[in-house]
């Protein structure tokens, strides 16, 4: 059952072929089994989850019928969790038992999943491989000496290596879309404000959007049709109806206009993956989408403006772990400016420090206009790169990342790491959807399809990839180790 | 060969940052560098700060600059008390307190 | 050669919502330590803010009330730096869109002038909590109760010229807080705080350094810090040294300000917008609203006071100081009918037994309908003046009922002028040798006898009817 899609679990298990304990039992047992190697849990709670599991057999017996009754979910480890570690995969929160649940973890809750536990994570979701995790790097279930990207990475892995069925992710600067890209499966991040921030430990306000980590685009619909939502706890979250993501898609492909962006295809795109990804979107124009080139003028300019917007929101949403409240605390402060300095240097890992300290900068007197004031403006410019290309295409669709995963340390400039995040970053700067689904493999790795649609087109852009993965099967590919059978593709059989 | 450097120099970044301007900004992010690492740190954020400074080529002169991709504008609170006391739990998970307060090392004002 | 002072206020006003700036945590006063801060308050990881929008009218209230432009678009920023009190590490609040702009506030100085005070503007921002130095040996305590309650920072520009000035923007700022309803003012209690910037130059001179004095927490703080620094600037520019821009403290002990210790730190607060709060936009419909329930302010009711009730200028501002005396007043009046009257024994003999006993108006013992009712009856010549202030004690010992209280105690005048006769009559029997003075021309010894009459009637006999009496009996 390791190997069934989300909605295909929802049928087994509302059919009765088994039950949530089972069901739970066996995605325990495999974590148990892969997650010495993967390292993609920190925590796992098993006997929470076999109770809830045990719940919602009970539940469905007295005729519930929710969507996610019943499925075993992980929360990234930056979801706060009542009751439950919540570290961000950072040794500052090493022992964080959260008083409160994250406005996603009571929606997806409230939807009837069963919650197995947290996923590893680059230390305060600063990082593109997730080697940045106090827990240690999370390996790719496709190739152990690969990373699985980051900062979802344990989330994409846990999916990937058939641990899990589904997790939660967030994406900053492409923190889901890349993982799922180099884990081969389907990672979706909404609008920003589509989804709830409340409880989400936040890395940069304005660009942190927390989404999902599936097998197939169906699934990512079901779960964003439990998650999407206004929260009235966070002021950026938006009061607009929630689409009918999951219902039949409202847009077929014929006639779709498909935005190709020219700066996806130049530079440093590796060539299996663009004969990939041009392959790809050929399925799509088979299909009766009409591609048509764009440019996106701006593009280059949005690693920089995200590498100072980012870093300063950053160096302010990390000031408040100081040993006072919660959290580490160094031993035997000497006084206070000891005990902030030392609780900070010790509890935060390199990468953290370095973007806190680039965010410092950047806000600091006399550097303020020219770096933040200067991002901000830049993207002003981005948005409305993709504001104006909106106006010819339906869709935006490209490459997720350069290249498939790369090998654990082969990244060790942090420019170099930076640059990873091309295609996906602009994205978060402008607040769009977007996903990442399989599209083929290069090297023996997969990568993705990135399709990017206007603001709160969440509908849209899910139907788009549910209407591919019924063209191809690459998302029905499983890592060669896990030992499981492959699928039909969706609506195929 | 340090490509950050290259980088850096490329992009005309002024100067590298020196070792007192990393002394001030992680003074005031309370964090520490030591005299050791600061020559290392200095060369990474100047390296980052060399990326960054892609941006000064472009005129962005009458652009508004977007703190928000939301055109949206905040949302009020009535003006309820929603919360109850919840110290006893939330003192729990402090790493030092006493008394119903929680505890720093003395501060001399 | 003469110095001038100058001197720019900037006054903290915790507004007085039910919950704080930004969570649904109550700020009521007095709550034991921690037990008001939760999570949003104690800066949990994932916490957000949500805007009060209590404190937004509040906010509006204040510059409508002081002809302040109110910003249709005003921006909250975070303002970064470390301290234990601040359990986010930046503190929200306001920079380069403020809710409130450009306004003026008018002072009445002694004597009896008026001056136009600049407010340069006035933002919302959250207050910080508590470090307790006191309590542990090797350890401060911080008790985060305060934090996150809002407050309106009001701004002055540099127009007060001397700590008088200070002292009456001060009090016109608490009084027409007060009458807006958005703050208790209470100084002791700090939801009024000043932070006073100092400098002084010679006349015509440009601006000298200032000083910044921080947290003086009363009036007469505020009065006596301000003397004390211009004094110690003074001194020292005097023995040709310079003034040192910094922040000091006022000590008020030993009377003195110093510097604070523990700033060495440069502060660079690394302002910008707090992204977890979208651009507050403040639209017609919600100023309109604000507009009309506004009351009338100190200004416009001392005004009134003098046309309606015929007051001097003196006692209309010193019964429209706060509003709770205002209206004290004007229910007195209008009950009794008599401004002059009521104006009189509201501001002396009300206030003076409300500052013996310590207590505000609001607290008073005696309500307006019996002061009202006592002023009625010396009106009417029941009672004499003098017997009023019997009348007075009685309704401060809690008795309520002006009429009834008069006829038990016997207090009504006696006006009766076969009584009065009887009396004076035994007065000049009784006091022979003045009443021949009298006769002989000594006017003053009238007053004597006059004395001797109230005496014997124990108060009650018309003061007026007796003096007339023994002039005519004692006629040469």
């Amino acid at each position: 059952m390791l190997h069934l899609s989300v909605t295909e679990l929802a049928a087994e298990l509302s059919r009765g072929a088994f039950s949530s304990v089972e069901l739970t039992r066996a995605c325990l047992d495999r974590i148990r089994r892969r997650n010495p190697q993967l390292n993609a849990f920190i925590t796992v709670s098993e006997e929470s989850a076999l109770a809830e599991a045990a719940g919602a057999d009970r539940a469905r017996a007295k005729g519930d019928t929710r969507s996610l009754l019943g499925i075993p979910l992980a929360h990234k480890d930056i979801f706060c969790t009542r009751g439950l570690p919540t570290t961000c995969g950072s040794r500052m929160l090493q022992h964080f038992l959260p008083p409160y649940d994250a406005g996603v973890v009571e929606r997806l809750r409230e939807a009837g999943a069963v919650l197995l536990g947290k996923t590893n994570m680059d230390e305060f979701a600063m990082g593109s491989s997730n080697e940045t995790s106090f827990f240690g790097p999370v390996r790719n279930p496709h190739d152990p000496e690969k990373v699985p990207g980051g900062s979802s990475g344990g989330s994409a892995a846990a999916v990937a290596g058939g641990l899990c069925p589904m997790a939660t992710g967030t994406d900053t600067g492409g923190s889901i879309r890349q993982p799922a890209s180099f884990c081969g499966i389907t990672g979706f991040k909404p609008s920003y404000g589509r989804v709830s921030r409340w409880g989400m430990i936040a890395f940069a306000s304005s660009l942190d959007q927390a989404g999902t980590l599936t097998r197939t685009a169906a699934d990512a619909a079901l779960m964003m049709q439990a998650m999407a939502g206004l929260d009235p706890r966070d002021s950026t979250s938006v009061d607009r109806p929630v689409e009918d993501y999951v219902g039949e898609p409202g847009r077929s492909l014929r006639g779709l206009r498909v935005g190709v962006p020219l700066p996806h295809f130049t530079g440093g795109l590796g060539a299996g993956v663009e004969q990939g990804v041009r392959a790809a979107l050929g399925e799509l124009e088979k299909a009766g989408a009409e591609l048509i080139d764009i440019d996106l003028p701006n593009n280059h300019l949005s690693v920089p403006a995200y590498y100072v917007v980012a870093p300063a929101e950053a160096s302010a949403n990390l000031s408040r772990f100081d040993g006072v409240r919660y959290g580490y605390r160094c031993e035997d402060p000497k006084d206070l400016e000891d005990l902030y300095t030392r609780t900070r240097s010790e509890g935060f890992g390199d990468e953290v420090k370095r973007r806190i300290l680039v965010g410092t900068y950047a806000l600091s007197a006399g550097y303020y206009d020219a770096y933040y004031i200067k991002a901000q403006r830049i993207r002003r410019l981005i948005r409305q790169d993709f504001a104006r290309a909106f106006n010819e295409v339906d869709v935006i669709a490209g490459p997720t990342s350069p290249h498939v995963a790369f090998a654990h340390g082969a990244k060790a400039d942090p420019v170099e790491m930076y640059l990873e995040d091309i295609f996906t970053i602009a994205v978060n700067l402008a607040g769009l959807p977007a996903i990442s689904i399989p599209a083929g493999y290069d090297q023996g790795l997969p990568f993705g399809l990135h399709i990017i649609g206007p603001d709160f087109s969440e509908a849209r852009v899910l139907g788009i990839a549910r209407q591919f993965q019924q063209l191809t099967d690459w998302h029905l590919q499983l890592p060669r180790d896990t030992h499981l059978p492959r699928r039909a593709r969706e609506g195929a059989s | 060969m340090n490509l950050g450097i290259i980088r850096a120099r490329e992009a005309n970044l002024p100067q590298p940052l020196n070792t007192p301007e990393i002394d001030k900004i992680a003074t005031l992010a309370r964090l520490r560098v030591s005299p050791g690492e600061a020559g290392e740190v200095a060369a990474r954020i100047s390296e980052i700060l060399g990326l960054i400074d892609q941006m000064r080529a472009v005129d962005t002169d009458g652009v508004e600059p977007l703190a928000h991709p939301l055109d949206a504008v905040q949302r009020l609170r009535a003006d309820e008390v929603s919360e109850t006391d919840r110290r006893e739990e939330l003192l729990a998970l402090a790493p030092a307190s006493r008394d119903g307060l929680f505890l720093v090392p003395k501060v001399i004002e | 050669m003469e110095w001038e002072t100058v001197i720019g206020l900037e006054v903290h006003v915790q507004l007085s919502t039910r919950s704080k700036l930004f969570s649904g945590t109550s700020t009521a006063f007095g709550a034991a330590p921690n037990s008001q801060a939760n999570i949003y308050d104690l800066a949990m990881p994932g916490t957000l803010p949500v805007l009060n929008g209590e404190a937004l009218r509040m906010a509006v209230r204040f510059g409508l009330a002081i002809n302040a432009e109110i910003s249709r678009k005003s921006v909250f920023d975070r303002k970064n730096y470390f301290y234990p009190d601040l359990p986010k590490g930046y503190q929200t609040s306001q920079l380069e869109f403020p809710t409130v702009g450009r306004g003026a506030i008018v002072i009445h100085l002694d004597d009896g002038s008026e001056k136009e005070i600049g407010v340069t503007r006035a933002h919302m921002e959250e207050d910080a909590g508590k470090s307790l130095h006191e309590e542990f040996a090797t350890d401060s305590g911080i008790d985060l109760n305060r934090a996150g309650t809002p407050l309106l920072e009001i701004v002055s520009e540099p127009d007060l010229r001397s700590a008088g000035e200070a002292v009456a923007y001060l009090k016109k700022l608490h009084s027409i807080v007060r009458y807006l309803d958005i703050s208790d003012g209470d100084m002791s209690q700090g939801s009024m705080r000043c932070d006073a910037n100092v400098s002084i130059r010679r006349p015509g001179a440009e601006l000298g350094t200032r000083t910044e004095i921080k947290n003086v927490n009363s009036f007469r703080f505020v009065e006596k810090a301000i003397h004390y620094e211009v004094r110690r600037q003074q001194d020292v520019l005097e023995d040709g040294g310079t003034i040192v821009q910094e922040t000091r403290l006022y000590d008020s002990v030993r009377d003195e300000t110093r510097p604070m210790r523990g700033k060495e730190v440069a502060n660079d607060y690394r302002y910008f917008p707090e992204p977890d709060l979208l651009p507050v936009v403040i639209d017609e419909e919600l100023i309109e609203q604000v507009r009309a329930g506004l009351p009338e302010l100190p200004d416009a009711r001392r005004q009134r006071f003098r046309e309606e009730f015929g007051l001097s200028d003196y006692d209309a501002g010193v019964l429209t100081a706060s509003r709770e005396a205002a209206d004290y007043f004007e229910q007195t009046a209008s009950a009794c009918g008599d401004a002059k009257l009521a104006a009189n024994w509201v501001s002396v003999e009300l206030q003076g037994l409300l500052n013996r006993e310590n207590l505000s108006i609001a607290e008073s013992p005696i309500n307006a309908p019996s002061l009202a009712g006592l002023i009625s009856r010396i009106k009417d010549g029941t009672i004499s003046g003098k017997i009023a202030k019997t009348v007075f004690e009685h309704l401060a010992g809690g008795e309520t009922d002006v009429d009834e209280l008069i006829e038990r105690e016997g207090l009504r005048q006696v006006t009766d002028t076969g009584e009065i006769e009887k009396l004076v009559a035994r007065v000049i029997a009784e006091n022979a040798p003045q009443a021949q003075q009298y006769r002989d021309g000594r006017q003053q010894v009238l007053g004597y006898l006059v004395g001797q009459a109230m005496k014997l009637s124990r108060g009650k006999a018309n003061p007026a009817q007796v003096n007339q009496l023994l002039r005519e009996k004692l006629q040469p």
